[in-house]
């Protein structure tokens, strides 16, 4: 099972700004073991975020995005209370979803 | 082992049983555009993305350091002032494959994002912005002492 990811989302002035830390290898496919074999690319493909039914931030991963992927995006209708859900899915279709109440 | 063994079976069970239902499989396959992912020139990939050749744009503020000490972990942050945002994406020129991420913006969403990415050298960094059906795009040289695709 996947780590949890730590999601903090703050409202201000009718903006809602969501900071997400993912935890994950991200391992891009193009890096070689000791033995001269390729490791093969894992690495988060998808990231959906959700307030109240409706989503609110997409996010599509190549490989080149940085190990334990940061993001951080603003949108507006959100309110103190509501709640903020988060799942991302990678290339081997692992997943995992968290929440966050907004502050 | 055996317990392995039969989490392994019950996992992929799962997993053949959503894919039956259509939960996965082509729909989220083509979400997650593979052309544009592999493309491997900036052209390449706005054209997977389904757009023209862009256009050089001062209206996308493309937050990103001069020197990138550590090209494992360059943060880069996009704010697009164009009206009718709908997708963000960020490319690095010289990695091995082009796009690094990209980024839908739904309606009441704010036209901005903020991120970490790898660079495996010196690269000219591109942020580019869809709106309105068109593609825009703003450009930076990030300098990377250390590589972040070495291994």
């Amino acid at each position: 099972m996947a780590d949890p990811m730590r999601v903090r989302a703050t409202e201000n002035g009718g903006v809602v700004d969501v900071k997400i830390l993912m935890k994950h290898d991200m391992e891009t496919g193009q890096r070689k073991d000791a033995s001269g074999k390729t490791i093969p690319a894992w690495h988060i493909q998808t990231v959906i975020a959700q307030c109240k039914g409706k989503e609110v931030f997409h996010a599509n991963f190549g490989p080149a995005v940085s190990k334990d992927p940061f993001l951080n995006f603003k949108f507006k209708g959100g309110a103190k209370g509501d709640k903020v859900t988060v799942t991302w899915v990678d290339n081997r279709g692992d997943k995992r979803t968290d929440e966050a109440t907004i502050s | 082992m055996n317990i392995t063994r039969r989490e392994m079976l019950r996992v992929s069970a799962v997993v053949s049983l959503m894919a039956a239902a259509g939960l996965i499989g082509e729909a989220q396959a083509a979400e997650w555009n593979k052309a544009a992912f592999e493309g491997k020139s900036v052209n390449d990939v706005i054209k997977a993305l389904g757009g023209g050749a862009p256009e050089k744009s001062g209206s996308i503020a493309f937050n990103a350091p001069d020197i990138a000490e550590n090209g494992a972990v360059v943060p880069v942050a996009v704010t697009s002032n164009l009206p009718d945002t709908e997708q963000i994406a960020i490319l690095v020129e010289k990695n091995p494959n082009t796009l690094a991420a990209d980024f839908v913006i739904p309606t009441g969403t704010e036209p901005f994002v903020s991120t970490r990415v790898k660079m495996g050298q010196t690269s000219v960094v591109h942020a580019a912005v869809k709106a309105g059906g068109k593609w825009y795009v703003a450009s930076k040289e990030i300098k990377v002492t250390l590589g972040g695709c070495g291994g």
